[in-house]
């Protein structure tokens, strides 16, 4: 990492390339990532983006975003990117356009889209090593919808199909793993929270051809119910209790970006949620909050081992 | 100029590399997969410029082909069936962002019970999704279509996507002679893509396909791309006429064989109007006065040119080789509906299915079908509609299934 531009705070770009007055929620994590990431890759970028709540970034005839844009379907981003790639690479080759008129492609989804109804289409463009840069904003739910589970909802969260007291049933499904195991160019977890680390992850990502992912966790107010202002504080809790490892994979090999010295109880980060609510009223579930901090104690011990 | 045999799929590739395509985004899928096979060899041999990538799935390559054209390249694709409705969300999707390729679907009936063989039902599903539909009835048709497709598909009024149709196995499979027009000459009556205003490029960043809010705007673009496509219609004309003067073939909006004065009338999609066109030449010879109208057009819908062919006659018979479930053939659904009102409209439009899944349509039943209509012309009762199937062929199924149960009877015995 000492090759970075962005060894301090002081500097990250402040550019505001990302316009504002969008129809995103107040408090977003996932906009708040998005500001972060298009300001260090900037905008000779196209966005292929499927449905999800990003889409409604871009309503006719106002866009926020200065560079490009392709609204796709909820299934098929990657392979948009692919169509886009394609064709820049063949007009470049045809020398029908400059080697300056060309963008960077980059998929935006949801994890409704990156962890599902996607998979198939992000798994081709692995096989064909498409040169693109999918950015995931992960608020752990459908929740353009209204926050029903998805397979990235995390164990015990209550959402509007998981309304139970012992909430969703299923555990968090690893896309990086899945990823990561396909040796793809860059893998990468972020957060909003954590500026310096995102803006040094976006900056090598853009260095590398080949199929990268970002996965960023993006705290939901709507979603997750809790007060937009606690959107930070909460992005802080998700990496300082370990719920959010914040990692890359690169050359094959796995890194801890951000190891937490000491984790704070995975309660501290649960209890500031309204999703999580019923674990602690009207009485402590204390086997499922122990099952939950068993888990990410699990993980950081093979951290630990590796 | 030298004709030589080909299949309908290789006549579709040909139509491809004379159109000096960019791009192919591709999946096989049984019929189609030799367009692809055959794209495939001549990319690698340098004899078309650009690159062909295989998508995971039809969803993920109608979703690349309209990137592609939204970015600026020419593309060409190919499915059929099945493959067709897995791509159906992005065929209605890709239209709306007006980037113009070239589709060509080989007909294949539907799952379920799922099958090889060709009807148009796959095909019609995408009717009204706003791509351009022309359907062949043989071989070199398929070839020249797909040249006049592209013109049709990048034309500054219309830009939309296009499907040419060919039918599997009767045309896909089958050889036919064909003539390859002359490469430059091709190049020339298809020309250079101009994508217009519809790319991506670092210097003019352009949102497409974005959201809107509320009925009003939708409208506007869905209307829109309506009132483009209708512009077709004319556009189609002079195509057509084009095309004739450069190389000698005619394709008109409707094929009209032996209909001027005709009193009763064939009408029927694809290459099995071909049968119906050899039973017009033996009903004629028997002294009935019969003709065939035969639609390559289907999207836009001409509607006049229907009027025009059918007014005046006695009786009409579409025989569909498509079921719309629970309703009947959509040709004869769309004819009736054109000629509604109109004076002079023919007194029975008479409707019958055949030819599902590749079942043949035999000269026996196109001379039945000629006989009803006689007869409904002169008693002025339109029959109920027909689906074709014979007491031979029902005996034949019957037949099957007790095989099958004495085999599955005996088995059991064997076993016990």
């Amino acid at each position: 990492m000492n090759e970075t531009i962005y060894q301090r705070m002081k500097d990250l770009p402040s550019t505001h390339l990302l316009g504002s007055g969008t129809a995103a929620c107040a408090g977003c994590g996932g906009l708040q990532a998005l500001h972060q990431i298009y300001e260090v890759y900037g905008d000779k970028t196209v966005f292929i983006n499927a449905a999800g709540c990003m889409t409604l970034l871009s309503i006719y005839p106002f866009t926020p975003f200065s560079g490009s844009w392709l609204y796709t379907a909820m299934g098929s981003a990657p392979a948009g990117a692919q169509g886009v790639r394609d064709a820049l690479d063949i007009l470049l080759a045809k020398k029908r356009i400059t080697t300056d008129e060309d963008l960077a492609t980059i998929v935006l989804t949801g994890d409704g889209s990156a962890y599902g109804m996607g998979v198939s289409a992000t798994s081709g463009a692995i096989d064909r090593n498409l040169d693109f840069l999918y950015i995931c904003y992960d608020n752990e739910g459908y929740g353009n919808t209204g926050q029903q589970f998805s397979s990235a909802t995390p164990h015990a969260a209550k959402t509007s199909t998981s309304k139970g007291s012992a909430g969703y049933p299923g555990f968090k499904k690893d896309l990086f793993g899945l990823w990561a195991a396909n040796k793809p160019a860059y893998v990468a977890t972020v957060i909003g929270t954590e500026p310096l680390d995102l803006a040094r992850k976006i900056e090598k990502a853009k260095q590398i051809k080949g199929p990268r992912l970002i996965i960023a966790l993006a705290p939901c107010p709507t979603g997750w119910n809790y007060e937009p202002k606690d959107s930070s504080e909460i992005g802080h809790l998700a990496v300082k209790t370990g719920v959010w490892p914040l990692k890359e994979y690169i050359d094959g090999k796995v890194i801890h970006t951000k190891v937490p010295k000491k984790r704070l109880p995975v309660e501290e980060y649960l209890s500031k949620q309204g999703r999580f609510d019923h674990l602690f009223r009207p009485e402590r579930n204390e086997e499922l909050l122990k099952g939950i901090q068993q888990k990410v104690d699990d993980y950081w011990q093979a951290v630990e081992n590796d | 100029m030298k004709r030589q045999l080909m299949t309908g799929n290789a006549a579709a590739a040909w139509g491809a590399r004379l159109a000096d395509i960019d791009y192919v985004p591709a999946f096989p899928i049984t019929p189609q997969t030799e367009i692809i096979e055959t794209l495939a060899n001549w990319f690698d041999q340098g004899e078309i410029q650009g690159k062909m990538t295989v998508l995971e799935s039809e969803h993920s390559m109608i979703t690349a082909a309209g990137a592609a054209a939204a970015t600026g390249v020419r593309v060409f694709t190919a499915t059929s069936s099945q493959g067709l409705l897995h791509a159906m969300e992005m065929i209605y999707t890709v239209v709306g962002w007006r980037a113009p390729f070239v589709l060509l679907n080989v007909s294949r009936g539907l799952s379920s019970p799922i099958t090889l063989e060709p009807d148009h039902t796959d095909v019609l599903a995408a009717r009204d999704s706003g791509f351009l539909q022309l359907h062949c009835a043989t071989c070199q048709e398929v070839l020249d279509s797909v040249l006049i497709a592209y013109r049709l598909a990048e034309h500054p009024q219309i830009r939309l996507p296009v499907i040419v149709n060919e039918d599997g196995f009767y045309l896909s499979f089958t050889r036919e002679p064909v003539e390859i027009p002359d490469s430059s000459l091709a190049k020339q009556f298809v020309g250079e893509f101009n994508s217009g205003n519809i790319k991506f490029r670092a210097s003019m960043p352009e949102s497409q396909a974005v959201a809107v809010l509320g009925g009003s705007q939708y409208s506007y673009f869905r209307y829109e791309c309506h009132l483009a496509m209708q512009q077709a219609l004319q556009v189609y004309e002079q195509l057509a006429d084009e095309f004739q003067q450069q190389f000698g073939r005619y394709h008109g909006i409707l094929e009209n064989f032996q209909t001027e004065d005709a009193e009763y009338l064939f009408v029927m999609m694809g290459c099995f109007a071909t049968k119906a066109k050899q039973a017009v030449i033996q009903l004629r010879e028997a002294g009935c006065k019969i003709g065939l109208v035969r639609p390559r057009l289907l999207r836009p819908f001409p509607k006049e040119k229907f009027i025009a062919a059918l007014r005046g006659k006695k009786a009409v018979a579409v025989i569909d080789q498509n079921l719309s479930m629970g309703s009947g053939g959509v040709l004869h659904t769309e004819i009736s509906s054109a000629l509604y009102g109109v004076t002079d409209a023919p007194a029975v439009i008479a409707s019958f299915i055949g030819g599902l899944g590749g079942r043949d349509i035999s000269q026996q039943e196109l001379f039945q079908i000629a006989k009803i209509l006689r007869l409904a012309a002169e008693t002025g009762i339109t029959p109920e509609p027909r689906l074709l199937y014979t007491e031979l062929e029902l005996r034949e199924f019957r037949k099957l299934q007790a095989i099958a149960g004495v085999e599955r009877h005996e088995l059991k015995e064997q076993q016990s």
